[in-house]
């Protein structure tokens, strides 16, 4: 897909995203703006998908033969719900029963609903990367070829597990695993800096045995070259680690450059500023 | 009282090992994890064998539950070793959303469980595993008895879709189970058929358990003794159809009072059938450093105390 469709895809990702969350008065719209690029540029452009005969996406939950990506900061799911219903995992309708009771759409990804693209629960942070080293792991010895992505947030780096994961991946040599950290700078109580301070992530990824890609993830150009450079960079016995620089709320400009947005829902007014800036390009749900 | 002999003392972590090795040998889907502890899990031939097929992860007790949860999606069955305590209570979160709710067909397999490691006192004992691990929705928790108990319940569990959490032991104990008795998760186990007082008891207390039905056979007690192997799903029906007979019963494990078989045994009594009982285990305490006998002792579990117990709660019937 030419860099053009993508940026129309992303445009309704983020109506959806904003929608999504106003629909239920709750949920992530900053995180889940700001990563709407990369998703969208994943699933739409970068990742090796099964298909059926007649090109539509099938969903199974081993992922054997395909790539798997991911989410370890599950609470920007609005943005994996779009991104996968766009793509045509489920009815596009159903998103607007995101966090509703009875939903397969929880507020954080969930397995239990059985919603297709959904390998396994996420949202109590800093678990997803040992989840996607599992994956990748077992695509080693089951002798498959393809990758395996996953999504983290630059806040979740806090957690301790993610340095136990980020140990063993290059320990055991998962060069199919494609990492991503979200920097945004952001989290609930403040910028990262300020609330516990991250360091160089780059620096501590090369460290710990990663090769290592910078990327603006606002920007859809790079984050398609990106990608296409860490697929070329797999394989060759390191694991790759983009440092996704983005901004939180990317694309609502009253949503930029604040923590303010983290989880909070817009009311009405502010849904409808919203969705002046940003094209309906695939067909609102 | 039915006789039960033994001619060895095992230790049910290397009947677990066993277990390992032929499933190693017998299911090319199995693979071992294990967090630094290769040799007090017993898992030298599985990975003599099958150097491919196991993963050492280090001291990294979380990433481990994690990468066994993500192991399973291309249809391997993980095992994850360590011991009870780093297994359960350091890494409960990671289960909890990694492998319960994602409903992930992983194998968490714990020795030293309980108090009789023994020495290394209370911070690598664990007495609240099993009320931890039998909270979780979808979890299945199995506590055998012996050696040859341990190394069929690793085989079946293979076998089994969904999680499972596998609690053992270091200590050598008494191993009296036949080599060749099947293991049916959720199947207890009829040791002795008595009419005064219903025993259920699990892990390392089912010798001990047989050792006070002996004891009160001399007094002219019948007791029945049941051997709970797993405690979730709990057999129910067997629970309730001793208790109708004998009217009255006593839990014996290692393992806290709170949240234990003793707990969940009670649940099924006030809700079909209440009758009096009494719990042998630990009561609301931390254990601490000593040999695996004088811990027992201490802490009252033994066949004494299910002695005593099985006395009491005769006496409260009405």
């Amino acid at each position: 897909m030419i860099t053009n469709e993508l940026t129309k895809v992303a445009s309704q990702v983020r109506r959806d995203i904003v929608r999504m969350v106003h629909g239920v008065a709750s949920g992530h719209p900053g995180g889940s703006l700001g990563c709407t690029d990369l998703l969208v540029g994943l699933y739409f452009e970068a990742m090796n998908l099964k298909k059926d005969e007649s090109d539509s996406v099938v969903f199974d939950m081993s992922g054997t033969g395909e790539d798997m990506f991911f989410l370890s900061n599950g609470h920007i799911s609005p943005v994996l719900y779009s991104v996968l219903a766009r793509r045509g995992y489920f009815p596009v309708s159903e998103l607007a029963t995101f966090r509703k009771l009875d939903s397969r759409l929880q507020g954080h990804p969930a397995t239990a609903e059985h919603l297709p693209g959904i390998r396994i629960a996420s949202g109590s942070l800093g678990q997803g990367l040992s989840a996607a080293a599992g994956a990748a792991y077992g695509k080693k010895i089951r002798k498959d070829p393809n990758l395996v992505y996953c999504l983290m947030g630059d806040g979740e780096q806090q957690e301790g597990q993610i340095w136990e994961a980020a140990a063993f991946i290059p320990h055991r040599k998962l060069d199919n695993l494609i990492a991503i950290v979200d920097f945004n700078g952001q989290q609930i109580d403040g910028p990262t800096d300020v609330v516990l301070n991250n360091r160089d992530l780059g620096v501590k990824y090369e460290a710990f045995g990663w090769a290592v890609l910078h990327m603006d993830g606002n920007n859809m150009d790079e984050v398609v070259a990106t990608l296409a450079a860490a697929k070329k960079a797999s394989g060759k016995g390191l694991p790759v680690c983009i440092i996704m620089k983005t901004e939180m709320g990317q694309g609502v400009d009253f949503m930029m450059h604040t923590h303010k947005w983290h989880g909070t829902a817009p009311n009405n007014e502010q849904l409808a500023a919203a969705l002046a800036q940003l094209d309906e390009t695939l067909g609102d749900y | 009282m039915k006789t039960y002999t033994f001619s060895e003392k095992k230790d049910t972590r290397s009947g677990f090992g066993a277990g390992m090795a032929e499933l190693g040998r017998s299911n090319p889907d199995v693979v071992a994890l294990c967090a630094d502890l290769v040799a007090s899990l017993k898992l030298d031939t599985f990975i003599k064998e099958n150097p491919d097929r196991f993963i050492q992860c280090g001291i990294a007790e979380a990433n481990m539950i994690g990468v066994a949860a993500g192991l399973t999606l291309n249809g391997l069955i993980p095992f994850a070793t360590t011991f009870a305590n780093f297994g359960s209570s350091r890494v409960y979160d990671q289960i909890r959303q990694a492998v319960a709710y994602s409903n992930k067909n992983v194998k968490i397999c714990v020795s030293h469980a309980g108090l009789t490691l023994g020495e290394d006192g209370a911070t690598h004992q664990v007495l609240e595993d099993i009320g931890m691990m039998k909270s979780l929705p979808g979890m299945t928790v199995i506590n055998p008895c012996d050696f040859n108990q341990t190394k069929a319940a690793t085989i079946a569990i293979a076998d089994y879709e969904g999680p499972v959490y596998l609690r053992f032991g270091r200590p050598v104990v008494p191993n009296f189970t036949p080599a060749d008795q099947p293991f049916e998760i959720g199947k207890a186990i009829l040791l002795n058929e008595g009419a005064h007082v219903s025993i259920f008891a699990t892990g390392h207390l089912v010798w001990q358990a047989l050792e006070a039905g002996k004891i009160l056979a001399e007094q002219g007690v019948d007791a029945e003794i049941i051997n709970i192997h797993t405690i979730k799903p709990l057999d129910k029906e067997a629970i309730l159809k001793s208790v109708y007979k004998t009217g009255c019963a006593v839990t014996a494990e290692e393992h806290q009072m709170n949240g234990g078989l003793g707990d969940s045994v009670a649940q099924v009594l006030a809700l079909n059938h209440p009758a009096p009982l009494e719990m042998v285990a630990v009561n609301d305490s931390f254990g601490e450093s000593g040999t695996p006998d004088q811990l027992m002792e201490k802490y009252g579990l033994t066949a004494a105390s299910i002695v005593a117990k099985a006395l009491a709660v005769i006496q409260r019937k009405k």
